[in-house]
């Protein structure tokens, strides 16, 4: 079953265009990145998601239903959302916060103790929230969002003011709920380390969808050029001319130091390109890289503007 | 459960927590049991004078106190909320605005009525330990209509407080609303009244005028306190002195107080944008 169908959704605040022609769905054990600029429309999805906003035009439905009607509220139990810069009560503690949160979505206390354990909030559940550092009180709006074992699941830029590792760990938790069936969607501008564990990302700019697919089917749309760079033993001029008698280089080789060579090619050629390289007992070392999340984004924001300025 | 009651309980645990409860109680109890004692002291007399005298004083620091003080526990309710980024997260709940808007009245309310039966429970236990010849269920009787009226004009200024709460888009404009609401409920409608009263030298509608006092809250509840009593109204309370206004008309009034701000913030809250 679908979790989410939004089909030709536009949006209009009284001075705004705020979406425009929005389709997209969402599958059950899917991550879903939903990508843009500040103003690009990624609240306003999220508040039709959830039914905070009706949409002006076009069918927005989730779990089935249509979300800003009274009947959703029972559907309701089953989305968790995680909003942008939540703080929660500052004088309540850390166990008295979820649990209000568990009442109101009527679940066992008991379950809000273990979330609070699983999430590594154990030591301090009887702290003031005041006290929380801001990655403890991003955890606690995460065990927030999971109270209710979810099948839809909305973060809002997850991530933010959580380090490296607490970063880790809570895509390594994404990851598990997708693998159970969660269907997630995940709001962020923050590009890098987001790639692995989405399935399909949606580029949003301007109110409208600039691309939407899978992180492959971006890169065949995109048609962007891969970066490689081989070192060598060689001095530098010899390495180079090795690579032009090969063949592999196109225009525009240019040194990182003295015996490294970087250039770019198009994204058909990768398999040719290394075969050729592999041959050459010369070379130490070969890197690709493919066109990152953020240079496709990049790609289809700035398509957008050059096609409409 | 009905959710309505898990936000109370949440607004009741913040109350004492931050120490809200315990400070308007002491307050309460201070002042009322002052006023007890030292009320007539203007007039030479230490001590407690008579139970009528003692509620009228305790109506008019309570008419200032009270409204105050609720204005001031709830005019964030709302705003407060959004700007914390809760608000958009607890509408995301199988809850409506409804009831976040009854479990904050609630819960406030609560609040409110405890700290007033608590401080001026304070002063009738005072009263009935260590004044002489007085009659303990009078005074259980006189206390009691006075803190149930007192919490009635509490909740009245909780729903002054949530109109603008819902109203405003930010805190600090709440705060400036709510300081405006008492300043003109609190002050300057009696002022404007008896200014138009002495302007006109009691010529202006005289059989109306009594029934302008039912336009302001803590008039309403200043009469319920002078009602039954044989207390002279001072102030622009002395027009009502020949009119007959029953103990029901006037409780009757001060709900309606309280149901026409409660819908006013339910509509406000239904259209404010997220």
């Amino acid at each position: 079953m679908t979790l989410i169908r939004l089909d030709q959704v536009h949006k209009h605040f009284t001075n705004v265009h705020a979406l425009r022609d929005l389709s997209l769905t969402l599958n059950p054990g899917e991550v879903l990145g939903l990508f843009g600029h500040n103003g690009a429309g990624k609240t306003t999805t999220m508040k039709l998601i959830l039914g905070l906003e009706k949409p002006s035009q076009g069918l927005v439905e989730v779990l089935g239903q249509s979300p800003w009607r009274r009947q959703f509220s029972e559907q309701r139990h089953q989305i968790g959302f995680l909003p942008e810069s939540v703080s929660f009560y500052p004088q309540l503690t850390g166990r008295e916060v979820l649990h209000y949160f568990a009442r109101l979505k009527k679940i066992d206390t008991a379950q809000a103790d273990n979330l609070l354990e699983r999430i590594g909030l154990a030591h301090a559940v009887n702290r003031k929230i005041k006290t929380y550092s801001k990655g403890m009180r991003q955890r606690l709006g995460l065990a927030q969002a999971l109270l209710s074992q979810p099948r839809l699941l909305l973060l809002d830029e997850p991530t933010v003011g959580l380090d490296p590792i607490a970063t880790q760990e809570f895509y390594g938790m994404v990851d598990e709920l997708r693998d159970q069936g969660c269907g997630v969607i995940l709001c962020s501008h923050v590009l890098p380390g987001v790639e692995k564990h989405i399935n399909r990302a949606a580029i949003l700019g301007q109110g409208r969808l600039r691309a939407l697919g899978t992180l492959t089917e971006l890169r065949a749309q995109a048609n962007l050029p891969m970066t490689i760079r081989v070192s060598s033993a060689l001095a530098r001029p010899a390495l180079q001319q090795q690579l032009e008698d090969l063949d592999v280089s196109s225009a525009g080789m240019r040194p990182i130091n003295g015996h490294t060579l970087e250039w770019q090619s198009a994204p058909g050629n990768k398999m040719q390109i290394l075969r050729r390289l592999a041959r050459q007992q010369e070379l130490d070392d070969i890197d690709i890289q493919e066109p990152s999340l953020e240079s496709l984004y990049r790609h289809f924001v700035e398509l957008a503007t050059e096609v409409r300025p | 459960m009905n959710p309505i009651f898990h936000i109370a309980h949440k607004e009741l645990k913040d109350g004492f927590r931050n120490r809200w409860i315990l400070a308007i109680t002491l307050i309460f109890a201070l002042l009322s049991v002052g006023i007890s004692w030292f009320g007539a002291a203007g007039a030479g007399v230490i001590g407690f004078t008579s139970l009528p005298n003692t509620i009228v004083s305790l109506a008019s620091l309570a008419v200032f106190l009270i409204p105050l003080i609720a204005l001031f526990l709830a005019y964030d309710a709302i705003v407060g909320e959004d700007e914390d980024g809760t608000l958009l997260l607890l509408l995301t709940y199988p809850l409506s605005k409804g009831q976040l808007l009854l479990g904050k009245l609630l819960g406030h309310g609560a609040m409110m009525g405890l700290s007033t039966l608590l401080g001026f429970g304070a002063s009738a236990i005072t009263i009935m330990i260590f004044a002489d010849g007085i009659n303990a269920v009078e005074v259980i009787r006189a206390f009691g209509g006075f803190v149930l009226s007192a919490t009635l004009l509490g909740l009245v200024f909780l729903a002054f407080a949530y109109v603008i709460s819902a109203w405003v888009s930010e805190k600090s404009k709440a705060a400036g609303g709510a300081l405006l609401f008492w300043f003109t409920f609190v002050l300057i409608f009696d002022l404007a009244l008896l200014g138009t009263l002495v302007a006109t030298e009691g010529r202006f509608h005289p059989e109306v005028f009594p029934f302008l006092l039912l336009l302001n809250p803590t008039d309403v509840f200043r009469l319920i306190n002078l009602v039954g009593f044989e207390g002279s109204g001072q102030g622009v309370l002395a027009m009502a002195q020949d009119l007959s206004f029953g103990h029901g008309v006037l409780y009757s009034a001060l709900i309606a107080w309280l149901l026409l701000p409660m819908g006013i913030a339910y509509g406000l809250f239904l259209k404010r944008p997220l």
